[in-house]
């Protein structure tokens, strides 16, 4: 049942975007040239149909696998994004992974040691982290670290597979600027979530047992200060790639987010659909996957 | 006799000193204790009254651009391209000899514009969108919040980018853009909101007697919703300030010889091996603000409802 509601919600979830974004396609191409010549441009892209026989045509395809053509790279759709998504994904999903597991430490750590020096550093550090401007702090270190001090190479994108090395250089930089916003919120997440835990009554009645702190904190508080947690790491994945969207411009990735850059900016209409439509897939699949975890981290919500 | 009064007078009144000191009675209104207690922990953290003192620089410096800046922000001077940081130019000159101060300064005007417009078009759709949500249920909540969740399912900053696009250039289709992506926080803050405002007793008594349900949302219901959103105000001022700059350093913003702190930052980066300075201190203005909204944002929570932290 809880598949079938998603399913549900999936198809709602991607509709409304698509139809708008056809529209438009015909109000831009009307600028681009002679009538004669965009005539042809259109009947070709199957752009002199009406609109929702366009959105028919798309979504027709989009079940046989077929994204549309590129109308500016020549190329089909599925291709491109074929090529920039495993970027994409890649990064972000060692971000991800290293905004948890540097994240939740430090924000028990806080809650832990409340008011004391090391919460307060690292409090200041996750606010900042939230404020920083990831661009500008992309060009900080690629100053720093690229330009200054010449330790790692500024831009660009190896593949782990013909280069591991070099890819991992050339990773440094991106990764550490994608971590700074969701590794601020998950530490602020945490604390806030554990500090609450922590006032409850069982774990005074933990810790009454004589149980260590570290056992008290591990086992009884962390198990259900986590929840919160995971809510906001669905979220923080959605805002992880719009960062992507200007990591890779500042980086000179190419991966999905500068394509969508780079298709918006031509007006390439079926390109933009095509990448946006797998982000906001992605983004789904990521709210199914946090629902789904729940139910591990709280048995009690696999009751309701 | 007379002392024996004296002293039963005395011991009445030291306990009622006592008492006071022990109770912390004083005479004040509800009104005027509550407002002590916001001033208290409001003003209590420094980071907040420091987010105040730059939000109040910020907007002075709006305001007073054109007698604060040491140059005009749009006069080239090709003579002096590029020029290291002098007591003419204190920040140095960009790529067409414009003064890099001046231009920041003038970027204030941007930033505030686009971030506070932009806000009030997204609270105040995300708002009516949320409430109507929320008060009516059923199916009119089903349509609005699967339409919000559509909406949330793309990155903001694509989303505002696309909108943005498909709308061309220039300021006020970014001020649009950023309201339209802006609009899923609040329109299901409210929704929620409203939902447990609902229950209340006073809202039931309001339309029990008599009131239209347009004068109960907007009498009774709205105003009680009222302090999560404004939390949310604050937060999200910083919110769209970081966009519009993001946005702009993407290349879509206000048109060319306008200033913005986003698009100095992206012109600088072309020059960052012989001059960083040009993308550290529009950044580095960029990062202030967006801190001090946040801080202020922080303290308003704390302030206003305790309970709310952790949930905004």
């Amino acid at each position: 049942m809880l598949l079938s509601t998603l399913i549900v919600f999936c198809v709602m979830r991607l509709l409304p975007g698509d139809p708008i974004l056809m529209f438009v396609t015909q109000d831009q191409m009307d600028s681009m040239s002679s009538k004669e010549e965009m005539d042809a441009l259109r009947k070709e892209f199957g752009l002199d149909k009406s609109i929702p026989m366009q959105y028919l045509n798309w979504v027709g395809g989009l079940l046989r696998g077929d994204l549309g053509d590129s109308i500016f790279f020549n190329t089909t759709v599925t291709e491109e994004i074929g090529s920039a998504f495993p970027i994409t994904f890649y990064l972000a999903i060692v971000t991800f992974i290293l905004a948890n597991l540097i994240g939740i430490p430090a924000g028990i750590i806080c809650a832990v040691r409340r008011g004391k020096w090391s919460d307060t550093v690292l409090t200041i550090l996750a606010n900042a982290g939230i404020t920083a401007p990831v661009f500008w702090f992309g060009i900080l270190l690629i100053y720093l670290f690229g330009l200054y001090l010449g330790w790692l190479p500024i831009q660009g994108y190896t593949s782990p597979f013909d280069n591991f090395s070099m890819s991992l250089q050339k990773l440094i930089m991106p990764v550490i600027c994608l971590l700074l916003f969701p590794l601020a919120g998950i530490v602020r997440q945490t604390r806030s979530a554990m500090l609450e835990i922590i006032q409850q009554d069982y774990i005074r009645t933990a810790r009454a047992k004589g149980l260590t702190e570290k056992v008290v904190i591990l086992r009884h508080a962390v198990k259900n200060g986590i929840i919160p947690v995971v809510t906001l790491a669905g979220m923080q994945f959605r805002l992880m790639l719009g960062g992507q969207v200007i990591i890779e411009t500042v980086f000179n990735i190419p991966g999905m987010g500068r394509l969508a850059v780079e298709a918006l900016f031509s007006q390439d209409y079926a390109l933009v659909q095509g990448v946006i439509l797998i982000i906001s897939f992605i983004v789904v699949l990521t709210n199914l996957i946090v629902d789904i975890s729940y139910g591990w981290f709280d048995p009690r919500i696999r009751y309701d | 006799m007379v002392g024996s009064i004296l002293e039963y007078v005395m011991i009445k009144a030291r306990k009622n000193i006592m008492a006071a000191d022990k109770d912390g009675f004083d005479e004040d209104s509800p009104r005027v204790v509550g407002l002590k207690r916001f001033n208290r922990v409001f003003f209590g953290r420094g980071v907040v009254v420091f987010g105040m003192m730059v939000i109040l620089v910020l907007v002075l410096t709006a305001i007073f651009a054109p007698l604060l800046a040491p140059h005009d922000p749009y006069a080239q001077d090709l003579t002096n391209v590029l020029a290291k940081p002098t007591l003419e130019h204190p920040l140095g000159t960009d790529s067409l000899g414009r003064d890099t101060l001046s231009r920041i300064i003038y970027g204030s005007r941007t930033s505030l514009l686009v971030g506070i417009v932009a806000v009030l078009i997204a609270s105040a759709t995300g708002m009516f969108l949320g409430l109507t949500a929320g008060y009516f249920g059923g199916f009119t909540n089903t349509v609005i919040m699967r339409l919000i969740d559509a909406l949330m399912t793309y990155p903001m900053i694509l989303l505002a980018l696309t909108i943005a696009a498909v709308l061309g250039g220039g300021l006020k289709n970014v001020i649009l853009a950023l309201g339209v992506a802006l609009i899923p926080v609040y329109a299901r803050l409210m929704c929620g909101q409203t939902l447990s405002v609902k229950q209340n007793d006073y809202v039931t008594a309001a339309s029990s007697m008599g009131a239209t349900n347009f004068r109960v949302m907007l009498r009774h219901v709205a105003p009680n919703c009222f302090p999560p959103l404004i939390v949310l105000m604050t937060m999200m001022l910083g919110g769209a300030i970081l966009a519009e700059a993001s946005l702009s350093f993407l290349g879509i913003g206000i048109n060319p010889p306008g200033a913005a702190w986003g698009a100095m930052v992206s012109e600088g980066y072309r020059y960052l091996s012989t001059m960083p300075i040009l993308s550290f201190a529009p950044g580095l203005a960029i990062m202030l603000v967006v801190f001090a909204f946040n801080m202020v944002g922080d303290g308003l929570r704390d302030a206003l409802d305790p309970r709310l932290r952790g949930s905004i």
